[in-house]
């Protein structure tokens, strides 16, 4: 029965069975290791109080993974943790349809305190994942944030039990077109309905519930994490303790629209796109979603910082060869960029959750006004842009700081100077790091975490 | 509220305020209020209103470096400025904006106060006083700017740019069509002038000046 929380005492770990596709397989919970051809997946125990296995009756799934892999045979690869959410838990979306069933794929470090308070959810951006700490399996790379995320880290795991899921639409196990559509036994491809940050939210709410958290000490995320984070602000302000929007705004530019459009269309005009069936013809619009991450990938560094790496420097050669190579460095490092996101990605969740990103304008939910959004809001905010984020400029962060001043939320806000560009919120930026650690010490204070 | 009952207000052991006018604006703020600090550098005003008066105390201050210390103290600050982050703050939102040492930094002191006063029941402004005699002196005997401990800066690089004296702040009251609550002229070593002195012996006397404000409508507190 999904979503229903067994009633352990407090001080474990109590996860309920739900309905799975692994059915009554033994059942660890645990940070899974990585075995990329293997089937199933495959936990280590994972360090949870008190936790006998019983307890721990957590479902083992096996979830094919199907973006972008060389050969499809190869497809079944782990996504940790899976909740599926069966008839009796749709998921009412903003399209106005009921999804179900649906999964959402998560992982969790550290441990939950025996109150329940000490639990951070982390929102990934557009093409993260939930491997927020730890190694991600298809790459084999380590989480995307264990500069943030960790041990001793300002988002300290020894400290605080952080969640991080897969989000709606997404690639790596929650439910996306690369997902079965039930009604036909195929992949969704473009038959999934259009989701919304909104229903990433709602979706991650009731894997909340399905870990018997109440409320979260902070939700935090950049870019389209910190659009999460706001909108669990707006959507859920008495389940959320502090939240940690960064290098982000309230809704999405039209030149942020613009790009993810040139993106988009890169990908359907790749002819083994199939009208978003390429699943079906085993092939998949590697040269498109290709494109889209480099086209995307310029958006997320500074023309400061591009210059400083790559300069007019010529790859592998003294002058130029008057050819259509990839003659400079940035050609060059675009095009690792994006031949390396295609093993990782699926070119119709890159549709699916930037359209969600498009949609995004939280104003207009709450009459146009950003402060109604947070009328009344007792969080604790923190907001951080970055000067060279031309994609998130600080007008964009400043927006949300002045509708949190005029709805008499507490917030604080701090411009890191940097060069790094949008994605600053990812690098080595100690003040960022200082940031985090005091208003999340201090929040910690207030929530009588220790 | 007489001086020395502000002054015992302000509880000199526990507190952690080393400048004398934050001592007095402290002094002013009553308990369990809402205060906003422009201007409010590391935080240690906010932090010790919210520790010893337990007001809810928010920040704008400038520099990077000052809100992460703020942050890092568990204070709501943001970073911006008093010229222009004022504006986004509703109507009669706080009880108290206070402004330390800082008008003489803005670039339109007169739209700063204006907005203060329709932020909060009370403006609370600390400045340094350029109708003190030892600047009045100096500007006389060597025909030069004055530069003394707390405006230590050469005039090239300061970023003082609306210097004042007392008759001129109270003159710009006039002008903003606000009421004085409460003034104190502090002297060099920090203590306080008489308060039935006239004004132009607080303006050569008083090294530095602290006024509450507050606009016609308002009872007196």
């Amino acid at each position: 029965m999904a979503g229903f929380h067994n009633g352990q005492s407090m001080g474990r770990q109590s996860i309920s069975r739900v309905r799975s596709a692994a059915r009554d397989a033994p059942v660890h919970f645990g940070v899974l290791t990585v075995s990329s051809a293997c089937s199933y997946i495959h936990y280590n125990t994972f360090d949870l109080p008190n936790a006998s296995e019983q307890d721990l009756r957590v479902e083992r799934l096996s979830v094919p993974v199907t973006a972008g892999l060389a050969s499809s045979e190869a497809a079944h690869l782990e996504t940790g943790h899976v909740v599926e959410f069966g008839a009796e838990r749709p998921l009412t979306l903003d399209a106005g349809v009921s999804l179900s069933p649906w999964t959402i794929a998560y992982q969790t470090y550290g441990q939950l305190n025996g109150n329940r308070t000490n639990a951070v959810l982390i929102c990934h951006a557009l093409t993260g994942d939930q491997y927020v700490a730890s190694a991600n399996p298809v790459t084999g790379r380590p989480g995307w944030w264990t500069t943030m995320v960790g041990p001793g880290r300002p988002i300290d795991t020894d400290r605080f039990f952080v969640i991080c899921s897969n989000v709606l639409g997404g690639c790596m196990g929650s439910t996306g077109p690369a997902s079965t559509n039930p009604a036909t036994g195929q992949p969704y491809a473009l038959d999934l309905p259009v989701v919304t940050i909104r229903d990433m939210v709602r979706a991650q709410a009731m894997l909340v519930d399905h870990l018997g958290i109440d409320k979260l000490f902070c939700v935090a995320g950049g870019s389209m994490g910190g659009m999460q984070v706001l909108q669990w602000a707006a959507l859920f302000p008495e389940r959320v303790f502090s939240a940690l929007p960064l290098a982000t705004g309230a809704r999405h530019s039209s030149q942020n629209i613009a790009f993810h459009e040139v993106g988009r269309q890169a990908i359907m005009a790749d002819p083994d796109w199939f009208g978003g069936r390429y699943l079906d013809h085993a092939a998949k619009p590697l040269k498109g979603l290709s494109v889209a991450r480099m086209a995307a990938h310029i958006t997320y560094m500074s023309d400061e910082a591009l210059h400083r790496k790559f300069g007019r420097k010529l790859q592998d050669r003294a002058a130029p060869a008057f050819s259509f190579d990839a003659e400079f460095q940035i050609e060059s490092y675009l095009r690792y960029q994006g031949t390396s996101f295609v093993e990782r990605f699926d070119a119709n969740s890159y549709l699916y959750v930037t359209r969600a990103m498009d949609y995004f304008d939280l104003a207009a939910d709450y009459e146009g006004s950003l402060a109604k959004a947070f009328m009344q809001s007792r969080i604790r905010f923190c907001v951080v842009s970055f000067t060279s984020d031309w994609l998130f400029p600080t007008a964009d962060s400043r927006a949300v700081v002045h509708a949190l001043n005029a709805s008499g939320a507490s917030v604080s806000f701090v411009e890191i100077e940097t060069d790094k560009g949008h994605d600053a919120f990812l690098l080595d930026v100690p003040e960022l790091f200082s940031t985090t650690r005091g208003f999340l010490d201090a929040a910690a204070r207030a929530r009588g975490i220790v | 509220m007489s001086e020395t009952s502000i002054l015992k207000a302000t509880n000199f052991n526990e507190t952690t305020l080393t400048r004398v006018d934050l001592l007095v604006i402290a002094g002013m703020v009553k308990p369990d209020t809402r205060a906003l600090d422009v201007g409010c550098g590391d935080g240690s005003l906010l932090k010790y209103l919210a520790e010893s008066k337990n007001v809810d105390s928010r920040g704008v201050e400038l520099s990077q470096r000052g809100v992460n210390d703020c942050v890092e103290k568990g204070l709501s600050v943001i970073q911006g400025d008093a010229d222009t982050d004022l504006f986004y703050y509703p109507d009669k939102s706080f009880d108290y904006v206070i402004l330390s040492q800082t008008l003489q930094a803005t670039r339109h002191p007169k739209v700063v106060l204006e907005q203060m006063l329709r932020i909060g029941k009370y403006a609370i402004v600390s400045f340094p006083n350029f109708g003190h005699w030892k600047l009045r002196f100096q500007l006389m005997s060597s025909g030069r700017m004055p530069m003394t401990g707390i405006l230590s800066n050469p005039w090239y690089d300061t970023p003082n740019i609306h210097f004042c004296t007392i008759r001129d702040f109270v003159d710009l009251v006039d002008i903003i069509d606000a009421r004085i609550e409460l003034a104190r002229a502090l002297k060099a070593d920090g203590s306080p002038l008489g308060l039935r002195a006239p004004w132009r012996v607080w303006n050569f006397f008083g090294e530095q000046a602290v006024f509450m404000l507050r606009r016609p409508g308002e009872r007196g507190q």
